[in-house]
């Protein structure tokens, strides 16, 4: 068939980023060792970029491309907007790490945004073909930035386990997938629907491809028990590393749970809530049980990081409209928070020195009390604090599981939450009630830094008050279908 | 019929022993070398299933390129397979129980009652002039234009990614640039002619004065 042209308008976000990473990967070449900076600029130029171009293609009817491959609806044109959004703060606060120690170089950037390619392609796949090579895109890359230190023995450790497991976790995705397309005879996800209403409940191939479905997905969440691989990895990545995969692939395994569950098997619901009952439960409870015993803030945050995970499966199990756009908000939210929480770490390391246990905020306040004031919102909209967002995003899961008339499981919700408040607090005490360590220097940080944290921190406080923008943007995403 | 079936038993077996043999042996080289065996038996039951194109591709990629380089790889590096094992017997038992009930698991899900004969009759072959290739090319080119794309810069991350984590420029290393060597000029950049005023000797003073005057 004749090919048009017209196709390629809905991926100019993606041709964008593709661009600007061959850019940087040429440029790169010629750049002396000083002038590395310039490839910091061109790739949020070109996120820049790809953010209008999001927004100038984004919109309209629900719309099928590339022979159903790819879809454009409110899902992608929000999720892609989020996704691009939180990667610009995270180079932003990556850089000076970078810098600090000699590692300013374009491989970083050309591989941040292959993974901000690899997410992209994720939440605008159409097909399971298409969802796995996005997944694959951005694994890759991720692997390959957690082992960016190539001296550091931990860095290399924990990319290592990232990948094993990862490559597990993708090949039981993948064979889920088998199954699924034995089933149905497709893997775009439209046909797929179908196929799988025409045929009834009854069919024992789909469960048995949804269990593996799952695992997979369970794994790219670190929900519990596919979580082993989370708190090493974070403890032992270099810090912008665990920024970058800590953050925006949380809304890209959401996008991934989405496409798969709830547009590719949406008649077996029941089937695939029960999974997920049991993963949100064991993720919140041993995520927020294990924190507490945690020095290491790193470690502490991918704990957090995998309750927070259980969160979002509140809404995806509750199977309506509202608890999907309550989890998407969740997701998108979350990703905000990480990013400005590993963006503090970032802003209190230094040259020789990296900000990883808990002792290391001690008298944050004293340091810089700008910044003191943007990490107690971080963690306050963790804990899920009013009037921050944290807790809008809780309440709204918890709504759309109460509403399905699942109480036990919105109290265990709440249970566990407030167990998880404890160390979350602990964190402001440390940064407003201890003295700093004698040897600790004043924070210098760049301007553009400054700019970002108190941008990101700001937004969590706003949202909260404020959450009817965001949240009416998710609703409608869901709503059209 | 029958003889095609035997021959498929006969390559899946293979297939099956070499992949245990794989994991099974003590010596690396053999491991790989069953890897191959694998391979090979996997792609006859390819092309048995009249996909003649992925059989022999599986080959020459597989077979032909990945494997000599990864048997490279394991002659050169010394792995301390014995480092490896330890455990392999510990852990052994659990794993069978596991490795069992998920099989019998398997074969109940995948096995005739859903995947027989009677849910998927076997397919008329296709006639000789059926080209493999051509079909495959044109869907790939067409249908699958976009996970093809996307396939391609999934192997140029593989490429940077490999680059990144291995390439080590070391100031202090005396490699010889071919580049330079084969820009040298025929005239003054091999030999450099120098005028100078012809020496005349020094009378030898005393050689602890001399030291001195080096200095």
């Amino acid at each position: 068939m004749p090919f048009d042209a017209a196709n390629l308008v809905p991926i100019l976000p993606e041709i964008a980023i593709l661009i600007t990473a061959s850019v940087v990967l040429i440029v790169d070449l010629y750049l002396k060792d000083q002038d590395k900076g310039l490839n910091h600029s061109l790739s949020l130029i070109g996120l820049v970029i790809a953010i209008a171009l999001t927004g100038a293609v984004g919109g309209g009817e629900r719309q099928i491309f590339f022979d159903g491959n790819l879809v454009r609806d409110g899902i992608s044109d929000l999720l892609k907007g989020a996704i691009l959004v939180v990667s610009i703060l995270a180079f932003i606060y990556a850089r000076p790490w970078l810098k600090d120690r000699g590692m300013l170089v374009g491989e970083f950037y050309v591989l941040g945004l292959f993974a901000v390619l690899g997410m992209l392609v994720m939440v605008s796949a159409n097909s399971f073909l298409t969802l796995y090579l996005g997944l694959e895109l951005q694994a890759l890359s991720l692997y390959a930035l957690v082992a960016f230190d190539r001296d550091s023995k931990k860095g290399a450790e924990a990319a290592m386990k990232y990948f094993v497991l990862g490559a597990l976790g993708s090949g039981l995705l993948l064979y889920g997938i088998s199954m699924i397309y034995g089933a149905t005879g497709s893997i775009e996800l439209g046909p797929v629907a179908q196929a799988v209403a025409a045929q009834g409940i009854a069919n024992k191939v789909l469960v048995f491809g949804i269990v593996f479905l799952v695992i997979g997905i369970g794994f790219k969440f670190g929900a519990v028990p596919f979580h082993m691989w989370v708190p090493d990895i974070y403890e032992g990545a270099p810090t912008p590393a665990v920024l970058f995969l800590g953050s925006a692939p949380k809304i890209a395994a959401f996008a991934l749970a989405i496409r798969m569950l709830v547009e590719g098997l949406p008649s077996l619901h029941a089937d695939w809530q029960g999974m997920l009952i049991i993963l949100a439960v064991l993720s919140m409870g041993l995520g927020n049980l294990v924190a507490i015993a945690q020095t290491n803030i790193k470690r502490m945050l991918a704990y957090s990081a995998i309750g927070h995970a259980g969160f979002i499966f509140l809404g995806l199990l509750a199977g309506s409209q509202q608890g999907y756009a309550a989890a998407m908000f969740y997701a998108i939210v979350y990703a905000v928070m990480s990013a400005g929480a590993f963006g503090i770490l970032l802003i209190l390391s230094r040259k020789g020195f990296d900000a990883e246990n808990l002792e290391d905020l001690k008298g944050l306040n004293d340091r810089d009390s700008w910044y003191a004031a943007m990490m107690t919102l971080v963690m306050f909209s963790m804990a899920g604090v009013p009037p921050t967002v944290g807790f809008m995003a809780k309440l709204l899961v918890l709504e759309s599981v109460v509403r399905i008339d699942l109480v036990w499981l919105a109290l265990v919700a709440v249970a566990f939450s407030i167990i998880g408040a404890f160390y979350y607090l602990r964190v402001i005490k440390f940064i407003y009630f201890d003295r700093p360590a004698p040897d600790a220097p004043i924070l210098v940080t760049s301007g553009g830094v400054r700019i970002a944290m108190t941008a990101n921190g700001l937004a969590l406080l706003a949202l909260g008050l404020f959450p009817a923008a965001l949240l009416s943007l998710c609703q409608a995403a869901f709503a059209v279908q | 019929m029958g003889f095609e079936k035997f021959l498929f038993y006969l390559f899946a077996l293979i297939t099956l022993w070499a992949a245990g043999m794989v994991v099974s042996r003590r010596n690396p080289v053999h491991a790989v070398l069953f890897l191959v065996l694998a391979f090979v038996s996997s792609a006859a039951l390819w092309i048995l299933m009249e996909a003649e194109f992925l059989g022999i591709v599986l080959i020459l990629v597989y077979v032909g390129a990945v494997m000599v380089l990864f048997l490279f790889v394991v002659m050169m590096l010394d792995v301390d397979i014995a480092a490896l094992r330890a455990g392999f017997i510990d852990y052994l038992p659990l794993g069978l129980l596991i490795a069992g009930i998920m099989a019998i698991e398997i074969f109940l899900i995948v096995g005739p009652a859903n995947f027989g004969l009677h849910a998927f009759p076997a397919p008329a072959p296709a006639g000789t002039d059926l080209n493999n290739t051509r079909e495959l090319g044109l869907l790939l080119y067409t249908v699958y234009v976009y996970p093809v794309e996307i396939a391609s810069v999934i192997l140029l991350v593989a490429i940077i990614a490999a680059i990144r984590l291995t390439l080590r420029r070391r100031p202090d290393n005396k490699y010889v640039d071919p580049a330079r060597q084969v820009r040298v000029k025929k005239g003054p950049d091999r030999i450099r002619l120098v005028k100078m005023a012809s020496e005349t000797p020094v009378p030898v003073v005393a050689p602890a004065l001399e030291k001195e005057s080096d200095e």
